[in-house]
């Protein structure tokens, strides 16, 4: 469902963020992006919902290339994305609820469908009782649900989360990751990029290990160790 | 539509104090430029009033009789630069001499003054040559004796009017354009103020135009509100001139409109402008 062909990513500035880089993910599956600070994760997030572009190779998702994706197509797909960032990236001045719904409203859904879907979702991220709360009132974890949630708002075929327990304490990390394992349960994909080894060493989870933009180790194959 | 009419509206209640900036700086950018207005309009009342006086006077000679006499007057008022052709008999022109110069009055005899045509020209048509055209025409009735318009002081006028159009459209255009860089200036820092916003937006599928179209109606009703509230400052500005100096004229109801619509205009430009530029660098 994912898939990158020996993709290059170079920076103006900053020189190579990615060499050579291939991989795939397949449709429902977890997958974590490991690696320390500058590796590439990001990177390959970026590239997946299209906030960057390869310098060369290509990145598929579905049946989109990063060779023909132009303008008003990089909406579409991002609508078959979530996205979920360690900071959450919530509009501080709306409510827990408009928060949600504001990712169906981008899409042009009526309001009759909005508000059951988006009550659902939060009963899903358990956080039913704080609709009308602002960001600001909920604790750093409880930020995060809500983000999922309006990852999940237009029923993604991947969730994409950056570093989504990089500012919970121990308990909040859990939830999260608990909430993430249920999502990817009911057939939607995880591509999740951490620093904590110990969440991925407990989960059993695929994972792809990046090092100064290359894929040195995937679980999917572990004697490549290289990357393909 | 709705949507992005909501979420225009929901911006200044989200920001207040920025939306007030706004609209502020664009009442006072459009304020200026309303002033220089005022002076225009009032420099071009002026000039129109002084050119009404633009005057052919063709004299008759003596014992011109009534009928070739009022064969010219027809043919004169046919002129389409002529508005109206008036004959002023000896008798009438004593009189206006008495009344216009009031302190020589007794000086005038009744047969000293001769018959005349005074001719009153058309908007449009009270410049230096065609004054001396229609003037010349006059001149080949034999019975008319002199042609007097006043040349040079026709020549002055126009040159006048001459200096203050390009100066007008100078000094306008330079307002204009300090308008609407100050005013886009004040939008491209709500529209950095909503940046990450704008962010959140693109990453859940916001297509440009979905973002872009609230920025667009906030511009157009702040350019509008600035619009308005520069009118009523230079009306206010204009009663106090009326009051205290002189009794100046202001914009009609068209003017207003248009300046109204202006604001409007270069708000939604300006936004048109920043956002653009925006979302193309991020």
């Amino acid at each position: 469902m994912i898939r990158f062909t020996r993709v290059r990513k170079e920076y103006a500035r900053t020189g190579v963020a990615l060499a050579d880089v291939s991989f795939s993910v397949a449709k429902g599956e977890f997958a974590f992006l490991t690696g320390p600070s500058g590796a590439g994760k990001s990177t390959i997030l970026k590239l997946i919902f299209a906030e960057e572009f390869p310098t060369s190779g290509e990145v598929k998702v579905g049946n989109i290339s990063s060779a023909t994706l132009k303008g008003g197509k990089v909406a579409a797909l991002r609508r078959k994305l979530g996205v979920v960032f360690q900071d959450f990236r919530l509009l501080e001045d709306r409510s827990v609820e408009a928060n949600v719904a504001f990712a169906l409203e981008v899409t042009g859904a009526s309001r009759a469908t909005i508000a059951p879907k988006v009550s659902r979702l939060l009963t899903q991220v358990g956080l039913a009782s704080k609709s009308h709360a602002l960001p600001r009132e909920l604790s750093g974890g409880e930020q995060q649900r809500v983000a999922i949630a309006r990852a999940l708002v237009n029923d993604p075929v991947v969730i994409l989360a950056d570093e989504p327990t990089g500012n919970l304490d121990e308990r909040a990390t859990r939830g999260v990751f608990q909430l993430l394992r249920d999502i990817n349960a009911t057939g939607t994909a995880v591509l999740m990029a951490t620093h904590n080894l110990e969440l991925v060493r407990q989960s059993q989870c695929r994972t792809l290990e990046m090092n100064r933009g290359k894929l040195v180790f995937d679980s999917a194959e572990p004697t490549s160790p290289e990357g393909a | 539509m709705t949507l992005a009419m909501r979420e225009a509206l929901l911006a200044f209640r989200r920001s207040p104090m920025l939306s007030a900036l706004s609209v502020t700086t664009i009442a006072f950018s459009l304020f200026a430029f309303g002033l220089f207005g005022l002076v225009a309009v009032n420099i071009s009342r002026a000039l129109t009033q002084l050119e009404d006086r633009v005057e052919i006077r063709a004299f008759l000679a003596d014992g011109t009789g009534a009928e070739p006499t009022a064969a010219a007057l027809g043919d004169i008022a046919a002129f389409p630069e002529v508005a109206a052709a008036t004959l002023v008999t000896p008798a009438d022109a004593l009189a206006r001499a008495r009344r216009e110069l009031g302190e020589f009055s007794d000086v005038f005899d009744a047969n000293i003054l001769p018959a005349s045509i005074d001719i009153r020209l058309k908007p449009g048509f009270r410049d230096p040559a065609t004054v001396t055209d229609v003037a010349r025409r006059i001149t080949t009735y034999d019975f008319i004796e002199d042609v007097r318009f006043g040349e040079e002081w026709v020549r002055k006028l126009n040159q006048i009017r001459t200096v203050a159009t390009v100066a007008g459209g100078i000094l306008g255009l330079t307002f204009a354009i300090v308008a609407i860089i100050i005013i886009g200036s004040t939008i491209r820092m709500a529209v950095l103020a909503r940046a990450r916003e704008i962010a959140i937006m693109r990453v859940v599928g916001a297509t440009d135009g979905f973002i872009r179209r609230p920025f667009l109606i906030e511009g157009a009703l702040k350019g509008a509100l600035g619009g308005f509230a520069a009118l009523v400052l230079t009306w206010a500005t204009n009663a106090l001139i009326g009051r205290y100096v002189f009794d100046a004229a202001f914009f009609d109801l068209r003017v207003s409109l248009t300046g109204i619509l202006a604001g409007a205009f270069i708000g939604l430009a300006g936004s048109a402008l920043s956002v653009g530029r925006h979302l193309r660098h991020v």
